[in-house]
């Protein structure tokens, strides 16, 4: 091996060499920068597009409301004098949303967990192909399912909950039904379940080999392990996945609008027939509306524009400030 | 509290790969023990088979026996937890967790372990942090982040994390590799330290290093590729650098290998 290695390295120093002015592909460096730079504007103008088009729309009926639009719980756009606001969308979107997360993410967290530490290799590869199907099912067969299957099942759960935990405020109210928020809820939160499930996973997935080797090496049970390394090291990262997740529910309208019987007015007690949000009151009164009310929707439609994209914004942040550690 | 080691027979296994061959040795107590060889050679493995860390691994196993004083710890009815709390280790990379404070990392194993009540906590942990030479450089800054010291602080906080919970056992796994001269210097004070309470098995890969902390040396090495590493010779670390019995460990030591 000594004797070969003088003639490869005189073989390999006869070799023509680039010089250095000669320049290598430079226009097809130029062209992809344009092109990803191109792309990039593109999203931007898309974003402020969208933003000019709602304010621009909403003006009008902005002018016209009689009512003040922040915090009127009324919704009657077409009426002389046109009266409406957003209070009780905002109440129903919110809640509807915030109860699907608090649903969801005990158990999309359970589910990442369980695939990245407890199961076998080969159950988990299962397991996660098939919560990563449950985010391809399209929103109106979670609404068919919701409306055909769920709703009949929690008339029965809501008078349950009624009766034996109606001293919790939530709970509590004369009446009980199946369309309920709490029935929006629970199709929410299994929509969002596979987002909040695929992102945790990931996180959990990176937990670098020594953090979880320490905690082993000290006599910890998996568990254990499980709250010293695995959970610290993902506590942003499930954070922004929930945050991601509350993005979408905030956002879903169709199943939404077909499990909720619309009410107006806000109602705390969420085992009532009614309640309404945002996308699902758009869904259903778009197209029996005048001039007036479709410029309302629309301008209901600017606020929940600017409150996932808050949240969205929120949900970076905490990505971002996680970067600090790393 | 130290304890005497005997193994016999062990082999261990990645999935199909047989990584280790029937390996027998006797590692004394209150004494220091360094595994050298070659890079691939199951010295590593071999430490991890002693406190059940190996079968961390997916598909890895374990045959033989290990005999801790007079227990198995691969008998059926051991809990491989309970090994670990009693064989102590520290690795190759400082591992400090990283979200917990400097307090809180040696505080780690005694919270596991069940023991509760501030002043106790803080009398073992200074005890800990004094015992690993750590104690004067933090004392000042125990609420902070452990991730925030040297390469050489962060391996003495684990060592002193190790200790903490009073293993009659420590494993060190190249614990000086990623450190510069002075803090590879501090920890082998350490060791010699150490050595007083403990059963202490090395594995390095810098043969000065196990000729100066070391009273007995175990050379593995591997007869090639895919093969399984055996542990050629043990024996007191002086003979071992001087006047070895098997050819391949004079070989190794002296340079001329392969």
């Amino acid at each position: 091996m000594t004797s070969e290695t003088p003639a490869a390295l005189a073989k390999a120093a006869e070799r023509p060499r680039p010089a250095l002015s000669m320049s290598t592909g430079r226009a097809g460096d130029r062209i992809f920068a344009g092109l990803s730079r191109g792309s990039g504007l593109v999203i931007l103008a898309i974003m402020a597009a969208i933003a000019v088009f709602l304010v621009w729309k909403a003006i009008p009926a902005l002018q016209d409301d009689k009512a003040n639009f922040l915090t009127s719980q009324e919704w009657n756009p077409d009426g002389a004098p046109a009266k409406f606001g957003i209070a009780q969308l905002v109440f129903g979107t919110l809640m509807t949303s915030v109860l699907a997360l608090v649903m969801a993410v005990p158990v999309a967290v359970g589910i990442a967990l369980f695939i990245t530490y407890y199961a076998p290799r080969r159950l988990a590869g299962v397991m996660a192909y098939l919560v990563d199907l449950l985010a391809a099912v399209p929103s109106i067969v979670y609404g068919l399912w919701g409306l055909n299957f769920l709703v009949t099942k929690m008339t029965g759960v809501s008078g349950f909950l009624n009766s034996y935990f109606g001293w919790i405020p939530l709970f509590g109210g004369s009446e009980t039904g199946g369309r309920t928020i709490l029935t929006a809820a629970i199709v929410l939160a299994i929509m969002i379940l596979p987002i909040i499930s695929a992102i945790t996973r990931e996180v959990f997935v990176q937990v670098p080999h020594a953090h979880v080797e320490a905690a082993l090496a000290l006599g910890a049970t998996r568990w254990e392990m499980i709250r010293m390394s695995v959970l610290p090291f993902g506590r942003s990262g499930m954070v922004s996945a929930a945050m991601l997740g509350l993005g979408r529910a905030l956002g879903e309208t169709i199943a939404v609008a077909m499990v909720l019987s619309t009410t107006a007015g806000i109602d705390w007690h969420i085992l009532k027939d009614g309640g309404n949000t945002f996308a699902a009151n758009i869904a259903n009164t778009f197209a029996m509306s005048g001039p007036t009310g479709r410029s309302a929707l629309i301008a209901s439609g600017l606020v929940l524009f600017v409150i996932t994209l808050l949240v969205n914004v929120g949900a970076r942040a905490v990505v971002a400030r996680r970067k600090e550690f790393s | 509290m130290a304890k005497r080691i005997e193994v016999s027979g062990l082999h261990a296994y990645y999935g199909g790969t047989h990584a280790i061959e029937d390996i027998s040795m006797t590692i004394e107590p209150r004494s220091v023990t360094a595994f050298i060889g070659p890079s691939g050679c199951g010295k590593s493995t071999f430490l991890r088979t002693l406190n059940r860390m190996h079968e961390v691994i997916p598909g890895a196993r374990v045959e033989g026996k290990v005999m801790l004083d007079d227990e198995d710890l691969y008998d059926s009815s051991v809990d491989p937890v309970a090994v670990r709390r009693v064989v102590g280790m520290v690795f190759q990379r400082p591992n400090p967790f990283p979200t917990m404070s400097i307090y809180d990392n040696v505080a780690a194993g005694l919270k596991l372990n069940g023991v509760r009540g501030k002043r106790r906590l803080d009398e073992i942990v200074e005890e800990s942090l004094r015992g690993a030479n750590l104690w004067n450089e933090v004392k000042d800054r125990l609420g902070k982040p452990g991730a925030g010291l040297s390469g050489g602080q962060q391996q003495r906080l684990c060592i002193a994390r190790a200790i903490a919970v009073q293993p009659q056992v420590l494993l060190m796994d190249e614990p000086c590799s990623a450190l510069d001269p002075i803090s590879t210097l501090a920890i082998e004070d350490l060791i010699g330290k150490l050595k007083s309470q403990y059963t202490i098995v090395i594995v390095t890969h810098n043969m000065q290093q196990a000729a100066r902390v070391s009273d007995r040396t175990a050379f593995f090495n591997i007869a090639g590729t895919g093969k399984p590493g055996k542990l050629i010779e043990i024996d007191d670390t002086s003979k071992i650098f001087t006047n070895p019995e098997q050819k391949g460990t004079e070989d190794y030591i002296t340079g001329r290998f392969g």
